[in-house]
């Protein structure tokens, strides 16, 4: 097999809040022998919030995004839900209107750039899953996960809206010139392992904990929204959501709680204090990033994966 | 080729409650071949015709337009009519399905739902054209294609409640809208011969009730059955106020706003200082319990050594000739 090599768009959480998150992702691409170039040149997503205020502007910053990922002739992957959600939906916007697209590039001229739509744009998650494949990764495990329940929290921006993800988010397959729809056709190339996300059974993290060799936690909440979106602006919502997920978790006899998006991660871990006070009874649930729970399968030093930067601790390292 | 009907033999654990008599909800499971052809409201006929006579749903057109006879299964939300039996065996990867009212906590019985409060909330949203028309026009009112395309896909709402009844929000904020009202909202909004837009939007930009609070979850959009897209329309609505500014200042709106201040500074997002600039310096103390717990594990970045991107330059140039709306 060929060197996978990708651009990695990193999202502001992992250089920020989430430090763990680069960490652990840099630690296993390492492993595993995957190359990813920072892109560096990047700037926010808007993370659904700057869309709010001016659409135009998000989606000129998007496309400049991934034009730098173009550059370099790479496609990206993203290590955030909500980078990927907003990358994606720039993509699909840009690739399916022509119009829309060369207004946009006629702002990307002023600097330079031009967004064409020739690199995918793919969570981490889905691209370890189906360019290195889950078999290949169970090869690499040295310390078996197979004392714990571990319960996947999915995240809303990787497998909702299903249509732009079964599009985007599984597809391995070079999109070539143009991208979109034609490049496509009418069968996109489903993710091998799980056929496609389906939001409302997703399973590909499941099956990742199993190649990890832990147990996954059959649980109601594991698709369910963590309201990190109206944290500020609606704590009441935010903290139920969060709560109920986390009780969720609890109750199915988690040990603790893994996801692949940082923003979900940020409420799961460091807000567990709060929720418990709001949901009226305890909460301990230690919360790791998807390459963290990687990493520690694959014997990575837990500092390497930044497990000293988790709020709630992972007594069990 | 056989001519044999090939079924699949499907378990229905299906919820059974009637307001007026039971204390407590129960199931009961009804077992059945089921073909490649049927529906889910096939198989709800069919419990009430093979099985119970007493099992109550709501079915009216049976061909996805009068809206009546959603449910839920197993979670997930179909309008009955629409939705094929074997491509859920596929999805849940079953052969036993949960058939649920959209609601349970609203069930007057079996799969009856008490939609009260869905209607009330579209009521408070003006769902109709507010418009001052002669009473003998001499000629029609004239819209171009281009501004009815501005409508969307948000016409098209059958108002089943599949994303009301699929929103989070609505589960724990009594008081929020919820998805199919704003996309209703939207619609008359986006009519050029309507004339309450501002008397819409000065409702839904109250916090609490209004746009702010959704999660931006997308389970709006999963759960219709005609694609209207609702969180598209509430992202347009959070547009709209902007446009017409009606933009309040409170901790929503300058939540938005803070993501270009810190892009225009740094290309990336200055965590701490969106906080600061949304919650106001005195409204930011509440938050300090997490953030010193954020601290200690190394979390907060400081003010002078915050990141940012490469070639912030060209983020700058781009904010600045792209930008176009004002707070």
């Amino acid at each position: 097999m060929a060197k996978l090599k990708y651009a990695l768009y990193t999202g502001c959480t992992a250089r920020e809040s989430t430090p763990e998150l680069l960490m652990s992702t840099m630690a296993v691409a390492k492993k595993l022998g995957i190359e990813l170039v920072l892109l560096d040149e990047a700037s926010c997503c808007g993370a659904s919030h700057l869309q709010d205020f001016d659409d135009f502007l998000s989606l000129v910053l998007n496309a400049r995004n991934i034009c730098y990922a173009e550059k370099q002739e790479l496609d990206m992957v993203t290590i955030c839900n909500t980078c990927q959600l907003n990358t994606v939906m720039t993509k699909e916007r840009l690739d399916s209107d022509e119009d829309l697209k060369s207004q946009v590039n006629e702002k990307l001229a002023e600097v330079g750039l031009e967004y064409k739509g020739t690199s995918s744009v793919r969570h981490f998650l889905y691209a370890i899953i189906d360019d290195y494949g889950l078999d290949k990764l169970a090869e690499q495990v040295v310390k078996p996960l197979d004392d714990f329940n571990i319960a996947a929290f999915y995240g809303c921006h990787n497998i909702r809206p299903s249509h732009l993800h079964k599009k985007h988010n599984t597809v391995s397959a070079d999109v070539g010139e143009g991208g979109g729809e034609e490049a496509f056709g009418d069968a996109p190339l489903m993710s091998k392992y799980n056929g496609g996300e389906n939001p409302y059974n997703p399973t590909s993290l499941d099956r990742l904990i199993e190649a990890l060799k832990g147990k996954s936690v059959d649980y109601e909440s594991k698709n369910k929204c963590c309201g990190f979106h109206a944290d500020l602006q609606a704590p009441h919502t935010a903290h139920r959501l969060t709560g109920t997920a986390l009780l969720d978790a609890i109750d199915n006899d988690a040990d603790m709680m893994v996801t692949p998006c940082p923003l979900c991660h940020l409420n799961m871990d460091v807000k567990q204090e709060s929720v418990a006070k709001e949901m009226g009874r305890d909460i301990k649930l230690p919360v790791l990033h998807l390459p963290q729970l990687i990493g520690l399968a694959l014997g990575i030093d837990p500092k390497e994966l930044g497990l000293q930067h988790n709020v709630t601790e992972p007594t069990f390292v | 080729m056989s001519s044999e009907r090939i079924t699949k033999k499907l378990t229905f654990k299906t919820f059974r409650f009637n307001a007026e008599t039971d204390f407590l909800p129960y199931f009961k499971t009804y077992e059945m071949e089921v073909g490649k052809d049927e529906l889910v409201l096939d198989i709800l006929n069919r419990i009430k015709w093979e099985f119970d006579g007493s099992f109550s749903y709501r079915r009216s057109c049976r061909h996805g337009i009068c809206g009546s006879c959603s449910i839920k299964v197993n979670g997930k939300p179909v309008l009955s009519c629409k939705q094929n039996v074997w491509e859920l065996v596929e999805i849940f990867e079953t052969d036993t399905l949960l058939l649920e009212p959209q609601s349970k906590k609203r069930v007057v019985k079996d799969m009856i739902i008490d939609k009260k409060d869905f209607w009330q909330k579209h009521a408070k949203l003006k769902p109709y054209l507010e418009a001052e028309i002669d009473e003998h026009p001499e000629e029609e009112i004239r819209v171009s294609p281009h501004e009815a395309e501005q409508l969307l896909e948000a016409d098209y709402c059958i108002q089943c409640g599949n994303c009301y009844y699929a929103c989070p929000v609505v589960e724990v904020n009594e008081e929020y809208f919820g998805p199919a009202q704003f996309a209703k909202a939207y619609r008359f909004n986006a009519d050029v011969r309507d004339n309450a837009k501002v008397e819409r939007l000065e409702k839904v930009r109250e916090m609490g009730p209004g746009v702010w609070d959704c999660v931006k979850c997308f389970e709006c959009a999963e759960a219709c059955p005609k694609d209207v897209d609702p969180i598209g329309k509430i992202t347009k609505l959070h547009n709209q106020i902007f446009e017409e500014g009606l933009a309040q200042d409170n901790v929503a709106t300058r939540h938005a706003v803070g993501f270009k201040h810190s892009i225009v500074k740094h290309g990336l997002l200055d965590e701490g200082e969106l906080v600061r600039y949304s919650e106001g310096t005195l409204g930011v103390m509440k938050h300090l319990p997490e953030a010193i717990a954020m601290f200690k594990k190394g979390k907060i970045v400081m003010p002078w050594n915050m990141p940012k991107s490469e070639k912030l330059d060209e983020i700058k140039t781009l904010v600045k000739s792209s930008s176009k709306v004002k707070f």
